[in-house]
């Protein structure tokens, strides 16, 4: 396959490229990028119940959002397809960590250890896959923005609502990094 | 839905709905748009768990250095286009609705709540359905689970602090 495809792109184009969504989606339809709001409107879509949070139009409002999304997920599988596969060069500081922690196996794009359907059965493959998914859905929603919708789009147009989102992604982040995950893997 | 009840989301889900419906013709812009995304999002490797752990262990400026190359582009982007008073392709003024800070509970609260998400799954919503093409099929899991957690919320949200 074409070599542009394959490895790891370096930060300074994968940034810009990222940002570069913002503008895009906004010539071509007047929409703000964000993924998150894809997770309401497929609950709005197949369980709305009688919660007024779910009782819009989702098509009007998000059938733009599930197309991107659908694509997201076609993305993913042609860029690991063409040119994907190799593992991923974190430094040598994080792999002495993570080894601390019981991970090894550095071959995949997420260990092997924690995200296989296997170890969905034990604890931290438990935690870290169905309790970490619930948090993302649940922390998304109630602060109404991601990684997508917040960092990028919202920093980029210097919302302090996004910035006060941002240092909470971190401080969780780091509080799940230094706590929980320590404890997690029975390595405390 | 009347004006009232739209009022009373705070743009999540709902924030679009009172934008002009899509027209069928632009979907397979979004699912393009959306496959360059996937794309990135692999090739930056920012869907991976051991990438994010890297960045909150402070071990590496890459994922920094992706965040605030993107914030910055996308800022220029911005005020480029309100500079221009562009139209979209779609044929809409090009506006950017600010979201009200409120109290702020809700970005605080939450955004330590997805961090803790982001920290245990590596991976924030676009990520996850990455990952589920690049063969993490579990992550299918995390994804019902996602949904569950909106749907949680989406259950609770009139009695939590915004």
């Amino acid at each position: 396959m074409t070599a542009w495809l394959d490895g790891e792109w370096p930060w300074y184009v994968a940034g810009p490229l990222i940002g570069l969504f913002v503008p895009a989606l906004l010539i071509v339809g007047n929409k703000v990028f964000g993924i998150s709001s894809s997770l309401s409107h497929l609950c709005a879509a197949v369980a709305p119940g009688k919660m007024e949070y779910f009782r819009y139009d989702w098509r009007r409002a998000g059938l733009w959002n599930l197309a991107f999304l659908a694509g997201v997920l076609v993305g993913g599988f042609l860029a690991f397809h063409f040119g994907g596969g190799q593992g991923i060069g974190i430094s040598t500081e994080t792999r002495v960590a993570l080894a601390q922690l019981g991970i090894h196996d550095f071959s995949g794009v997420a260990p092997h250890e924690i995200f296989t359907w296997s170890a969905l059965l034990t604890l931290r493959g438990f935690v870290s896959v169905v309790v970490g998914g619930f948090l993302v859905g649940f922390g998304t929603a109630y602060a109404a923005g991601c990684t997508s919708g917040h960092a990028i789009s919202g920093l980029a147009n210097f919302q302090l609502s996004s910035l006060i989102a941002v240092m909470g992604f971190f401080a969780g982040g780091l509080a799940a990094t230094y706590f929980i995950m320590p404890f997690l893997f029975g390595a405390l | 839905m009347t004006q009232a009840t739209l009022s009373q989301f705070q743009g999540c889900g709902a924030e679009n709905a009172d934008s002009p419906e899509v027209r069928p013709a632009f979907l397979p812009i979004y699912l393009l748009l959306g496959i360059a995304f996937g794309v990135v999002l692999t090739r930056s490797e920012v869907l991976s768990w051991f990438r994010i752990q890297e960045m909150f262990r402070f071990q590496s400026f890459r994922m920094y250095g992706i965040i605030g190359s993107a914030v910055v582009t996308a800022a220029v982007s911005l005020v480029l286009i309100k500079r221009a008073g562009l139209k979209s392709f779609s044929g809409e003024q090009i506006s950017i609705p600010a979201r009200p800070l409120g109290r702020g509970i809700q970005f605080a609260a939450g955004g330590t709540i997805f961090g803790v998400g982001w920290a245990l799954t590596g991976a924030c919503p676009g990520p996850l359905f990455a990952l589920i093409g690049n063969g993490v099929s579990v992550m299918i899991v995390a994804v019902v689970s996602a949904l569950a957690g909106t749907w949680v919320y989406g259950l609770l949200r009139p009695r939590l602090p915004h």
